[in-house]
């Protein structure tokens, strides 16, 4: 994660001394994000020592991904002024096709898994569709298939929950590989191959290009309509992907799996610096902001702190956080 | 025109996905697809004392009346007979009347014991992740024991198995979870005896020809689903005539129960006899919305709900029978139970175990513990209970 994404690092400014470097580094949005993170995770290490233990980090590490996984795409969507509140709703959609081809038509597991993620991306598809061909604002489009996937779900599914899977599908949600969770690697290289993408590819400059201006970027000869569709697309298989780790790590399908889950992930990309306006944000940024919600929902709970109390302190955390960034950014552009 | 007519063709998939599944049914929406045990036809109040559950065991002798012990076992731990305990109690969620009482009868018992200690604590809203998390975190802190009520029996099995594993006593109550995944489970009520009350309350109330509506929670929510499959099975016997004309979900959320009775209402006008509340939230907001519409006489609420919320209703005279069981006595005798785990006075193959003021409670169904029949809240005994 080398600080991909933001737009500066497009144009660097020669003759830099490393002290300049470091300050900068430091002083952007992620470096900001991330001492605020190191901070509180040793914060919360002083009052309990069950925080900062190699097998508890691990385990927080398999309860973030799945929205670390949806987080990926949100940031691209958000950074083109887009949203997609559908996500958990399709994560739902996904895991009742899975349970439902494999249990009630009989699909091999494999078939079932491929099913239920080409269900997943179709309804991202179908969102696309409709924001770029009818021009309906994402913001309306996906809070119209949130409701329309649940419902799809809960149709499927008849209150009828599918278990009893083989043993070989709980290793990708509940199993290890080389001593870590296996969802945990796919996390990584998801983040660090988007990461890339993001940062260093045409893709990626689209991405800020739309949400910086959709009109000017058209007129350059931009292919919005089609990167559009292309992200709105990937988000519906990333939140499948995330749906069927989510199933193996339960063990079971239910009709209301990821309700709410589009309120996590979207504070997480927010606070991660990414624009809710568009234009400017990286998946580095939005993935400390994922584990820092989790490691200080975590931390608090094991240090005694109620989880209702705990969302007080998320919830402020969240607007310090955001203060702060907003107060060095704006003195940095200040000097 | 082929934009339009490939979006066409889109929706016209997605709605017949979404039709196909929901014809071909016979059970009410909302129910489980379990085997339904259900008791014998009559009114509760003809049978005496309750209901006999010696008849009860002698029909289902064969198939669980002797029901081997089914529940999971602790690593071997520390033996803490006697001594002080640390528990934590995860019910589905925190912040309603229910289960501030189910940890009213907790802290009871512990002080009755006065070597237990429990804490509540659990997500403010019914979600399976949230949890299992906060189960997770508490295994990682470190507790003598887990008491929990689960948002979903198979999604909460995994992160009590390793609770086991770690050496931790599980309990569950209220709602269950797979067997193997904790030593005990505290039943408030069998589902059949519950399903038989809330059928022969709307039967007396409104003859055996009613028809009604059903706002539950979701339609996989266990317990839920379990009670109104017993419920159908119950009425398929014995009141064939009964009209069942639609199941709501209303999560458990005061804003959409009210909004669901209120499409009961509108939906069927005189057709609707009588509301099934399958939540404590969903049945004082039924009532609600009965009693905002005027039509106390024309539709009787029957539901599961705390006393405190039914009291206005009740007292009013716009709802009859609110039936459950006593959450406090169930949070007791949960505390009991893991007291009596941990000194190692209750174990596998056991057939009755002693919980403070409740005595002598009998084990079910290999691995459940019974508090009782269910109880039916009337203007007679409500204003007695205070939670």
């Amino acid at each position: 994660m080398n600080g991909a994404g933001s737009m500066e690092k497009m144009k660097p400014i020669p003759n830099q001394t490393i002290g300049e470097r470091l300050r900068r580094l430091v002083f952007r949005q992620e470096g900001v994000l991330f001492l605020i993170m190191l901070v509180a995770a040793l914060f919360l290490a002083s009052r309990t020592d069950k925080f900062l233990t190699v097998d508890n980090l691990l385990q927080q590490g398999r309860f973030m991904t799945e929205v670390g996984l949806i987080a990926i795409p949100m940031t691209y969507i958000i950074i083109t002024g887009g949203i997609d509140l559908s996500v958990g709703s399709i994560l739902g959609l996904t895991a009742i096709v899975l349970g439902w081809t494999w249990q009630e038509l009989g699909f091999p597991l494999e078939l079932a898994i491929i099913t239920g993620i080409a269900s997943g991306t179709a309804a991202g598809l179908v969102n696309g569709l409709f924001i770029v061909r009818v021009g309906v604002p994402p913001l309306m489009m996906t809070l119209a298939t949130l409701a329309l996937y649940r419902g799809l779900a809960e149709g499927i599914s008849q209150a009828k929950s599918a278990r009893g899977y083989p043993e070989w599908f709980f290793q990708l949600g509940q199993g290890e590989t080389l001593g870590i969770p296996t969802q945990l690697w796919l996390l990584l290289i998801a983040v660090i191959v988007f990461a890339a993408a993001l940062a260093r590819t045409r893709l990626g400059r689209a991405l800020y290009a739309i949400g910086n201006n959709e009109t000017g970027a058209r007129f350059s000869g931009l292919r919005v309509n089609r990167t559009l569709l292309l992200i709105y697309a990937f988000s519906g298989l990333m939140s499948a992907i995330a749906g069927t780790i989510f199933v193996s790590r339960v063990s079971t399908t239910r009709s209301d799996m990821g309700m709410g889950i589009e309120l996590d992930v979207i504070a997480a990309v927010v606070l991660g610096g990414t624009s809710i306006f568009g234009g400017s944000g990286s998946i580095a940024g939005t993935i400390i902001g994922v584990a820092l919600i989790q490691l200080l929902k975590n931390g608090l709970a094991l240090t005694g702190v109620t989880s209702d109390a705990t969302i007080i302190v998320i919830g402020s955390v969240l607007i310090f956080a955001i203060l702060v960034n907003n107060f060095i950014q704006s003195r940095r552009l200040e000097s | 025109m082929k934009k339009i007519a490939a979006l066409t063709l889109v929706l016209i998939l997605l709605a017949s996905l979404f039709s196909a599944p929901l014809s071909a049914q016979d059970r009410w929406d909302g129910s489980d697809d379990l085997a339904a045990n259900p008791l014998e036809c009559g009114m509760m109040s003809d049978m005496g004392d309750m209901y006999d559950y010696e008849d009860e065991d002698e029909d289902a002798d064969d198939d669980m009346g002797m029901m081997e012990y089914d529940g999971g076992q602790p690593m071997m731990g520390e033996d803490m007979a006697g001594m002080d305990i640390v528990l934590v109690d995860v019910p589905k969620l925190v912040g309603i009347g229910y289960f501030a009482a189910t940890t009213q009868g907790q802290q009871q018992a512990a002080d009755e014991l006065g070597n237990v200690t429990v804490t509540t604590d659990a997500p403010t809203e019914a979600n399976i992740d949230d949890q299992i998390q906060v189960i997770d975190s508490y295994i990682t802190q470190g507790v003598d024991g887990i008491l929990f009520a689960a948002n979903d029996p198979v999604a909460i099995a995994p992160v009590l198995r390793s609770a086991l594993e770690a050496g931790i006593h599980v309990v569950g109550y209220d709602a269950n979870s797979e067997p193997d995944a904790r030593e005990w489970f505290v039943n408030q009520a069998e589902f059949n005896g519950i399903a038989k009350a809330m059928i022969d309350s709307l039967v007396e109330q409104m003859d055996v020809d009613a028809s009604f509506g059903i706002v539950t929670s979701t339609f996989t929510t266990p317990n839920q689903a379990r009670w109104i499959a017993e419920m159908w099975a119950y009425a398929s016997d014995c009141y064939p005539e009964l009209e069942w004309l639609e199941t709501l979900e209303a999560q458990e959320d005061a804003v959409l129960s009210f909004q669901q009775a209120q499409t009961l209402i509108n939906k069927y006008g005189d057709d609707l006899d009588g509301i099934f509340a399958m939540t404590s939230v969903a049945t004082p907001n039924s009532a609600d919305a009965v009693q905002q519409a005027g039509l106390c006489e024309d539709i009787a609420v029957v539901g599961l709900a705390t006393p405190n919320d039914m009291k206005p209703y009740v007292n009013q005279g716009c709802v009859r029978d609110v039936i459950l069981w006593n959450p406090v006595d169930l949070g007791y005798a949960a505390v009991y139970v893991m007291r009596a785990v941990v000194d190692g006075e209750f174990s596998p193959g056991d057939t009755s175990v002693m919980a403070g003021r409740l005595g002598e409670l009998m084990v079910v169904n290999g691995s459940e513990v019974l508090l009782g029949p269910p109880f039916i809240f009337t203007v007679d005994n409500i204003n007695e209970f205070d939670f």
